[in-house]
């Protein structure tokens, strides 16, 4: 190839690049997408975090756990006055309200009256899905209660509700990505299908928003969130725990007060 | 008129055209670009009036419609951000970067829409 020819090929090839980077042109750019809240709290100045129907679950007390989590999210975003008051121990109340209304007007009474959820009124019950909370709900819609409540603290918004967290296990195929090399030493990574025997938790809370003026329930969200780890590996629940609330915090926050979500778009030319 | 009177009549007539359409893309694409140098130093209104702009010049330049979306979103406008962004995908089907943009975007207006949670 002489010297002209060489130089004919180069400015063909920068040519050609220049061509195709002016076809491919864009520009990455960081925006803030603003999310508007779910719930409209403009009528309440304070808000009162007043505890959860929770079980006893690995180690975690999920209803303290809970609370003192939205309590410091709440205080650190500046969303609203956040009542410090002792949290409702609300197992507890749902259980006495239960006995009231379910009171043996006649001897054989016995007979008709649902099963209580839990027969060891000293053990604090262990709740391992959401048809092991469903004795208890009677509480979030007795108005004249939380009316009561919302009485005592200067009417705030009330949240509420309840908080399942329970160890799982599944078994079964999952897909994991593994190096491997060719005959040329060359890397690459191929994804396999293992079958894995794998444990971990399931975080389910509902939280119940209520009028602390009516007692009535303005708003309730369900969030639903897993984790599993190989069976081997030894991970705390109170770890757990934190790591799904952290995911389902930002919608949490989300129904009080508007969100900012960062991420980056592509612009074109 | 003869055949050959014809076929020249259709080939000026063309290119005069593809010459309009020519003009019509660089006039978008000037709205364009100054509306990406508007948008990174945060000026996004500005922006967004530069590439509705450059979507009416050319209602085919998807580029347009795809920072149009983006503007949008970044002002919480996410209906319209929805319809732009469905406008440059309709224009482009096979364009991976709209793709990625779109479902980024899909994701945030999920959440946002998601106004109830299930009763207990």
């Amino acid at each position: 190839m002489t010297a002209r020819s060489r130089k004919t090929v180069g400015s063909f090839s920068l040519a050609l690049i220049a061509a195709l980077a002016a076809c491919t042109s864009y520009t990455e750019i960081p925006i803030e997408t603003p999310i508007q809240p779910k719930l409209d709290v403009s009528a309440f100045q304070r808000i009162f975090i007043a505890g959860f129907i929770a079980g006893a679950n690995e180690d975690v007390d999920a209803n303290m756990e809970t609370v003192r989590l939205l309590r410091s999210q709440l205080r650190n975003k500046g969303i609203m006055r956040v009542i410090d008051a002792d949290t409702l121990p609300l197992l507890e109340i749902a259980k006495q309200n239960s006995g009231e209304a379910t009171a043996p007007p006649v001897p054989d009474q016995q007979a008709v009256t649902p099963p209580q959820p839990e027969q060891d009124p000293t053990k604090a019950p262990v709740f391992n899905d959401e048809k092991d909370l469903e004795p208890y709900q009677h509480i979030f819609a007795n108005v004249a209660y939380w009316k009561r409540i919302g009485e005592e603290f200067q009417q705030p918004l009330i949240v509420t509700g309840a908080v399942l967290f329970a160890p799982q296990q599944r078994s079964g195929f999952v897909q994991r990505e593994q190096e491997v090399y060719d005959p040329f030493g060359r890397r690459s990574v191929v994804p396999v299908r293992t079958y894995m025997e794998r444990k971990g938790f399931v975080l389910r809370p509902t939280f119940i928003f209520i009028d602390g003026r009516t007692g009535e329930t303005l708003h309730t969200e369900t969030f639903r969130e897993e984790i599993l780890y190989n069976a081997s590996q030894q991970t705390p629940a109170l770890s757990s725990y934190f790591e799904l609330m952290d995911r389902l915090l930002p919608a949490f926050l989300n129904t009080l007060s508007a969100q900012k979500i960062k991420g980056t778009r592509t612009l074109l030319k | 008129m003869s055949a050959r009177h014809l076929v020249i009549g259709l080939l000026l007539a063309l290119a005069s055209a593809s010459t309009v359409w020519a003009d019509q893309r660089g006039d978008a694409k000037k709205q364009v670009e100054f509306g990406i140098q508007v948008a990174q130093r945060g000026l996004w209104r500005e922006a967004i009036y530069r590439w509705e702009r450059a979507a009416q010049i050319d209602p085919t330049y998807a580029a347009a419609f795809n920072n149009l979306a983006v503007a949008y979103e970044h002002e919480g406008q996410l209906a319209k951000a929805r319809e732009a962004y469905e406008k440059a995908l309709a224009l482009e089907p096979n364009n991976a970067l709209v793709r990625q943009n779109y479902d980024l975007f899909k994701e945030i207006n999920d959440r946002a829409l998601q106004k109830d949670g299930r009763q207990l």
